[in-house]
């Protein structure tokens, strides 16, 4: 499902000196990155580094005290309200760490799966109800729970639900913010598996933040590492996982199992 | 034949006729006036004041009298009357530093300069109902002594000497008018303020105790509760100087909350307001909590989801004549709307049993 | 009672300026409800205080006004608003929607086609149409000002993937000139049609919520729905007992505790011009005849 029409030789999203501050304390600071299509960029830490805060900004959940974020040449900082939001519906997705958050609980999954291809003006039922029931069957949810709500889904369906919410219109870059921290173990590795598969199929370029070093080894091409709100070291994910450069990556390298 | 249900025109004639009747009563008991009910039911008088948002005592009376009691009613009377009155221009700010102090208590200090004055008080009565007065209401006359010529300041001017109360910021601002302008979010303090004074004691008292129960709690303290009458002054652009064209009892509570503090700023106490017209303690209380839990978001605190940290919440529902009216119409005819809903549930069930009946037979 | 107190048509002359000014910026931008400082008016919240302070900004003592409800003029409500301007304003009042200049309602659109110099004033208990799923007005107003409409069709979705139709039977969205989605007033979906491309003016106001709205004449009016689910403005299958239209929009009456019924037409000011015309229903005196 390559459809994208984005040149290979710029990127796909560039952040420049971002930083945000709560009062006198720093969010994240003086952060920059390339990010090219196709690419899947993890950004790392404990928590309180920081991370959860660049990604508010970058998705522009959060308005950033100063820097430059630019979508394909274009600044989203600067950009009209009316024009992010139908960024952000149409060629941007946010997969939240609590389903909760990205799910509509009171509209069924037909419904959830459906609301971004309505709100970009799909108005034929038949069509819409055919492209959720497609998206459920790919996230491996059965298409009879089409009509179900997410309340009545376990937590690993409901995760698996929002994302695909979240790919049914096929953006081109997708903001990830712990998509499996609240599952089990068992659970957390089925939908890795489908993630890794569908970033793949779709081309999609991701930005995901987790404390999870195994999702980012598995997931990402490139790492950040945060501590504090800086970005202490940056590089391919096996380089920064294997031989891990700053003190401070070293001691959250060392301070797990290795994968 | 069927002829449609006619005749709403006589129908509402005889029901008002019916009313008046009844709002009458037994005509072997004497008739209210006017101004027993002003003077004896002058609490009830206070609250249609405060919620009509127009100080006159005698309407309020005759509100209550044609409303048979019913305050929501009379409140009502009052703010329709209060449409038609043209605005000739707004007072002067009154100055409740120079009130008449008919009552004034600090729950903060045990004494302050001006002392504490209980004044006409429920506080310290028994509640038992007093059968006397079903046989004869009068009552002796207290003692009457000349006042003091009382000096009383403020109680939080003395904390905020000592700058332990957040400051207060003197704006030039015009607030804006809720009754002249419309209602719309989000809503500064002053117009916070505006809609709380002419919202329903009962829901205003409601929500300040939700905060106390920890829905938004906000640890208040009654600063000061005062109530006397305050001049009224009028600039009058002919003459060039404010003259005093009335004056006006008030209730003011001021009340003394939690501390905030941050790295810049030293801890202060903060505070909350409540302003009614008359006697109105229980609801110029109730809305200073209410106040400064709506102030959470100025102030750097958590919004928990307290319903009564949420201003659209509070404003758009305090307001007893909007809720009253729009809970009350939908006793009107809706055989319209409720027709095509009839109409849709017959069509849906026809269709449910046909697919029911071709599931079967296939 | 004298009303001499009372200004021409109850409210003063400042705040009819201030309404009228609201009116001409809803006219300017059709099914963009704009803020206005609803005055308090002696009739509750709720009972069509928005339509008559619109009524009173709009009255001129050469107009004629007609009052109804439910698409009636003797229901008690129409009746009690008609009075108010007929004490505060003395004009002339009518029952014929043809004869009247400006048509306070409540419900309903009249069935006869309104012509160009008609008002038709409307009541409105809720005007956003986005309200039941979204209860924040500030969040509501951004939707619109985004135009971010893709909820609303969530809700129609459901609608049918519940009941298999959308189960909106009145207050039906509208979508005007491909911009603002409006809530045409609790009328009948039956009634929607008639919104668009309408040659009187259509005024709607909401006195508790402080909105005013608007559709110039000739407006283009959408009802929201699905290509393949198309919006179906059906109304009962039956022919007015009484004068025997089978295209206006009727009413169930039940006439006896066994739960017989008859229908008749809602709009009682059609119903007994077509009476007077000759046209009989199946209870009329020669219907039973024939």
């Amino acid at each position: 499902m390559t459809m994208h029409d984005v040149s290979l030789d710029q990127p796909l999203f560039r952040v420049e000196g971002l930083t945000k501050r709560y009062g006198k304390r720093i969010g994240c600071a003086d952060v920059s990155f390339d990010l090219w299509p196709g690419e899947v960029l993890g950004i790392v830490g404990e928590s309180g580094s920081g991370k959860s805060t660049l990604l508010g900004c970058l998705a522009g959940h959060m308005q950033a005290d100063e820097g430059k974020i630019l979508y394909r040449g274009r600044n989203t900082l600067t950009m009209p309200e009316p024009e992010r939001r139908v960024l952000s519906r149409t060629e941007w997705a946010f997969v939240h760490q609590n389903p909760r958050d990205g799910l509509r609980m009171g509209v069924s999954a037909g419904g959830n799966v459906g609301e971004r291809l309505m709100a970009i003006g799909a108005r034929n039922y038949g069509d819409i109800r055919e492209t959720a029931a497609d998206w459920l069957g790919r996230v491996e949810i059965a298409g009879e729970r089409i009509d179900d709500r997410p309340r009545q889904f376990s937590g690993g369906m409901q995760q698996r639900l929002q994302i695909a919410r979240n790919l049914v219109t096929s953006p081109r870059l997708v903001f990830m913010d712990e998509p499996t921290g609240g599952l089990d173990v068992s659970v957390q590795a089925r939908l890795l598996d489908l993630l890794r598969g569908l970033v793949r199929d779709m081309g999609l370029s991701v930005i995901i933040v987790t404390h999870d070093l195994a999702v980012a080894r598995l997931l990402a091409d490139r790492l950040m590492v945060m501590k504090d709100g800086h970005v202490i070291e940056h590089g391919l994910t096996d380089q920064v996982l294997d031989d891990p450069q700053a003190a401070y990556t070293q001691l959250l390298v060392s301070s797990v199992l290795q994968v | 034949m069927y002829v449609a249900t006619k005749g709403g025109e006589r129908a509402i004639d005889a029901a008002h006729q019916w009313l008046a009747d009844e709002r009458r009563g037994d005509r072997s008991v004497p008739e209210l006036s006017v101004a027993q009910i002003r003077e004896q039911m002058a609490l009830a008088v206070n609250r249609v004041m405060a919620e009509g948002s127009l100080y006159d005592p005698d309407l309020a009376a005759l509100a209550i009298k044609q409303a048979r009691g019913d305050l929501i009613e009379a409140v009502f009377l009052i703010r329709a009357y209060r449409t038609t009155l043209p605005r000739f221009g707004a007072s002067v700010p009154v100055e409740t530093d120079r009130m008449d102090i008919i009552r004034r208590i600090s729950a903060t200090f045990k004494d302050a300069p001006g002392g504490q004055i209980l004044g006409p008080t429920f506080d310290y009565t028994h509640r038992l109902l007093d059968f006397k007065l079903m046989a004869d209401g009068e009552a002796p006359e207290a003692l009457r002594k000349e006042a003091d010529a009382v000096v009383a300041p403020h109680i939080l001017q003395l904390l905020d000497q000592d700058g332990l109360m957040e400051p207060l910021t003197d704006g030039d601002e015009t607030p804006p008018d809720l009754t002249r302008e419309p209602l719309e979010m989000p809503a500064d303090r002053p117009l916070r303020l505006q809609a709380l004074a002419r919202g329903d004691e009962g829901f205003v008292l409601s929500m300040a105790y939700s905060t106390q129960r920890g829905y938004g709690r906000t640890h208040a303290f009654v600063g000061e509760l005062r109530i006397g009458t305050c001049a009224v002054e009028m600039e009058i652009p002919e003459l060039g100087f404010a003259v005093e064209i009335g004056e006006i009892e008030l209730t003011e509570c001021e009340t003394v909350n939690q501390f905030t503090g941050s790295k810049s700023e030293p801890p202060q106490f903060t505070r909350g307001y409540g302003l009614v017209m008359g006697q109105s303690e229980r609801k110029s209380i109730s809305m200073s909590l209410v106040d400064r839990a709506l102030r959470w978001e100025e102030l750097g605190e958590d919004n928990v989801g307290a319903p009564a940290q949420d201003a659209e919440f509070v404003l758009y529902h305090c307001d007893n004549i909007q809720a009253t009216g729009f809970l009350e119409h939908i006793k009107l005819p809706h055989y319209v709307d409720f027709q095509s809903e009839l109409e849709l549930i017959r069509k849906l069930r026809r269709e449910a049993a046909d697919a029911q009946v071709k599931e079967a037979a296939e | 009672m004298t009303d001499q107190a009372y200004n021409f048509a109850y409210l003063d002359e400042a705040t009819k300026r201030m309404i009228r000014r609201a009116l001409l910026k809803g006219l300017a931008i059709p099914g963009y409800q704009v803020p206005f400082a609803s005055r308090e008016m002696p009739m509750p919240y709720g009972w069509g205080t928005g339509g008559v302070q619109v009524t009173a900004a709009c009255l001129t003592p050469e107009d004629t006004l007609k009052v109804i409800d439910q698409g009636a003029d003797d229901t008690t409500n129409a009746v009690s608003i008609r009075k108010f301007f007929e004490r505060t304003a003395q004009v002339q009042t009518s029952e014929t929607t043809a004869e009247a200049t400006v048509i306070q309602t409540r419900h309903r659109i009249p069935e006869v086609a309104l012509t160009e110099g008609q008002i038709l004033v409307y009541q409105v208990p809720i005007p956003e149409p986005l309200r039941f799923l979204e209860p924040r007005e500030s969040e509501t107003r951004r939707m619109h000002a985004l135009e971010e409409y893709g909820l609303m069709h969530v809700k129609l979705y459901e609608d049918i993937a519940r009941h298999g139709a959308i189960a909106t039977s009145y207050a039906y969205p509208v979508k005007v000139e491909g911009r603002y989605v409006m809530d045409p007033s609790p009328i009948p979906k039956f009634d929607n049609p008639k919104l668009g491309g309408n040659a009187a003016i259509q005024l709607f106001g909401a006195g508790r919520e402080q909105r005013i709205y608007a559709l110039p004449p000739y407006t283009d009016v959408v009802s929201l729905d699905f290509e393949d689910h198309p919006f179906d403005p059906s109304k009962a299958d039956h022919a007015c007992d009484l004068c025997g239209s089978e295209v206006s929009y009727l009413d169930e009456v039940i006439t006896d505790d066994k739960g017989s019924r008859i229908f008749v037409c809602s709009d009682t000011s059609y119903c007994t011009t077509r009476q007077d015309e000759g046209h009989t229903g199946r209870l009329s005196p020669e219907g039973e005849a024939a």
